[in-house]
């Protein structure tokens, strides 16, 4: 098929003619609309536009989208176009595309934001979000106080389903990176302790870190990422569905119906974790101690068992079920660790 | 003189999710340059028919052709060929919300054109021109009402000038003068490219706007009653739930 050309004619009368010639596919390659409407600078008497189509010899949407760039230059500069010379299927399509005028202000002028404008809409955003999630920590803690007055209304199936989601779906990847980790740290603290003879020891290192601090946080971590993210994607899904929006116009509040079922389940079954959590991680410790530092299994759990203290796993228990309420934002899981330490460590536990 | 060879053509087609059967024993031709309609009552499976149509869901039992090629018996890349020459609208318009009206129907024309970034930019605003949305190219899904995104859907479906086009209930939701302009939009396309359209509805007024043919779904016994011109059917049909659910209800 021969390429695609588009020559305007000599200008008569303010008349001109664009011949459109060779197949103009969007397969193919197209000319540039500019190279016909340059030409109209130089030809300021030119009023009127016409068309001659006898060497056109195939033609789709690449033809559409030139004439519709050339008419709409056309009518910038006040050239009447005259479609009578174009084939009948073509003046149909452009009718189509003119019969809906473009309507005034759809168009978007492309706005360039200077870096110290965006710095500062980030800013304002930043607070504007830090309001929205104070806002929903607020009607989070008084949808408690309704449960606990017995003023809440859920679906008891839902905080069941809920818990299993949150519970039992999560002990494979839970047992995975806890196991992992009391791993890595045995190995580590057999490779450190065995320079002074202390390789027993390891048991405490390990029964120690899971149980205080590490078993909770690993798991708020993984829920944080796991549950908190299908939490979110459920809830978002509903909001688009306008779900909420029917539970609102029925009177009943979101945060009760949808919230509080999400966040008892995980109040509930982040210790319950953590403890599997702690209990992952001293087996793997309990792996590398007996596989690369020849510590027997009784040994081990014997030196664990002396260890660990009622006083170290109320602390992890605690610090669960704190972590599980906040599971929404890493950033709340990192802050209540902080705070949680300076707490023990004040009250000498 | 014989009748031009159909551009696609459905032999003893069985559509079934697992075991459970949706539509049984298929067989209807579509003609090139027809706009053709499948229609049935609610839930009978007229969106399951377009899923395998489209290749979206492989037939239990039966054949699908387009132009003589068995569509679903071929390799997947001949199959993914094929399925190039399509063009989708679907539902509820299934646009890519990160993405720009003109994005959404630009990236067709990305992936299979060499053509440059500005003309690209240029077919995706004559596109939405054809569907009415002169300069709204900026806009994101999210911004537009469902009737538009709808239309999007439909300029998004057509950018790469496709063979046959596929419109899953596409008046639906619109306001009439919009299901107006769709229906001469499709009429239009049809006249000037010689696509096929294949029309997935219940909009009476539509069919009977539009309609070359058509085939009739019924959800009771799974299966076509009947296939041929809708305004014909209407008057002349011996079945009466085909001319029932022609002429709304009355006999």
């Amino acid at each position: 098929m021969p390429p695609p050309r588009a020559e305007l004619g000599p200008v008569q009368d303010g008349r001109a003619r664009l011949r459109l010639t060779g197949g103009w596919q969007i397969h193919g390659q197209l000319p540039a609309v500019e190279a016909v409407s340059a030409r109209f600078e130089a030809e300021p008497g030119l009023k009127s536009l016409g068309f001659e189509v006898e060497g056109l010899t195939g033609w789709d949407s690449g033809l559409m989208s030139y004439l519709t760039g050339l008419i709409d230059r056309c009518q910038q500069r006040g050239i009447a176009v005259d479609p009578a010379g174009l084939p009948e299927g073509i003046r149909g399509l452009l009718r189509l595309a003119y019969a809906v005028p473009e309507r005034p202000g759809a168009r978007r002028t492309e706005k360039r934001v200077s870096f110290v404008q965006q710095v500062g809409e980030q800013a304002l955003a930043l607070t504007r979000s830090t309001g929205e999630i104070m806002a929903f920590l607020g009607e989070a803690v008084l949808a408690l106080r309704r449960l606990f007055t017995g003023q809440a209304r859920f679906r008891k199936a839902d905080l069941w389903l809920t818990v299993q989601e949150a519970g039992a779906d999560a002990l494979p990847i839970v047992s995975l990176v806890t196991f992992l980790v009391g791993l890595i740290l045995a190995f580590i603290g057999e490779a450190q302790l065995a320079q002074f003879g202390a390789k027993i020891y390891v048991a405490d290192l390990v029964g120690l870190a899971m149980v205080i601090q590490l078993g909770a946080v690993i798991t708020a971590i993984v829920l944080a990422g796991r549950t908190g993210a299908a939490f979110a994607a459920q809830l978002g899904t509903m909001q688009v569905n306008e779900e909420i929006d029917a539970l609102r116009t029925l009177g009943i509040a979101p945060m009760d119906f949808l919230v509080l079922p999400r966040l008892l389940a995980l109040i509930l079954m982040t210790p319950l974790l953590a403890i599997y959590a702690d209990l992952m991680g001293i087996l793997g410790g309990a792996f590398v101690a007996n596989v690369a530092g020849d510590i027997t299994l009784s040994e081990y759990f014997i030196e664990t068992q002396q260890a660990i203290g009622w006083n170290h796993l109320i602390q992890g228990l605690i610090s669960a079920t704190v972590y599980g309420a906040v599971v929404t934002a890493i950033v709340f899981i990192v802050m209540a660790a902080a705070l949680l330490t300076v707490i023990f460590n004040a009250l000498g536990l | 003189m014989t009748a031009p060879a159909p551009h696609i053509e459905v032999e003893g087609v069985t559509l079934a999710y697992g075991d459970f059967v949706i539509q049984h024993d298929l067989s209807f031709r579509i003609r090139r340059g027809d706009v053709y309609i499948i229609m049935g009552g609610s839930g009978c499976g007229k969106s399951t028919v377009m899923r395998s149509l489209t290749g979206l869901l492989a037939p239990k039992t039966g054949r699908i052709c387009y132009d003589g090629t068995s569509f679903w018996e071929t390799t997947p890349a001949a199959r993914a060929e094929t399925m190039h020459r399509f063009g989708v609208m679907y539902q509820s318009g299934a646009l890519w919300s990160s993405m720009t009206l003109s994005e959404n129907v630009a990236l067709p024309l990305e992936q299979y054109t060499a053509l440059s970034a500005e003309q690209v930019r240029a077919i995706a605003a004559y596109k939405l021109a054809l569907v009415g949305l002169r300069g709204f190219d900026d806009f994101y899904p999210s911004e537009i009402s469902g009737g538009m995104q709808k239309r999007v859907g439909v300029a998004r479906a057509m950018a790469l000038d496709p063979d046959v086009l596929f419109f899953d209930e596409p008046s639906a939701g619109l306001d009439p003068l919009s299901a107006r302009l769709l229906d001469e939009l499709i009429l239009a396309l049809r006249d000037s490219l010689g696509a096929t359209m294949v029309v997935v509805t219940h909009e009476l007024a539509s069919i009977f706007t539009i309609a070359d043919d058509a085939v009739f779904l019924d959800p009771e016994t799974k299966t076509m009653l009947t296939t041929g011109n809708p305004r014909e059917l209407r008057d002349h049909s011996d079945i009466p739930k085909v001319r029932a659910f022609l002429n709304r209800g009355a006999p």
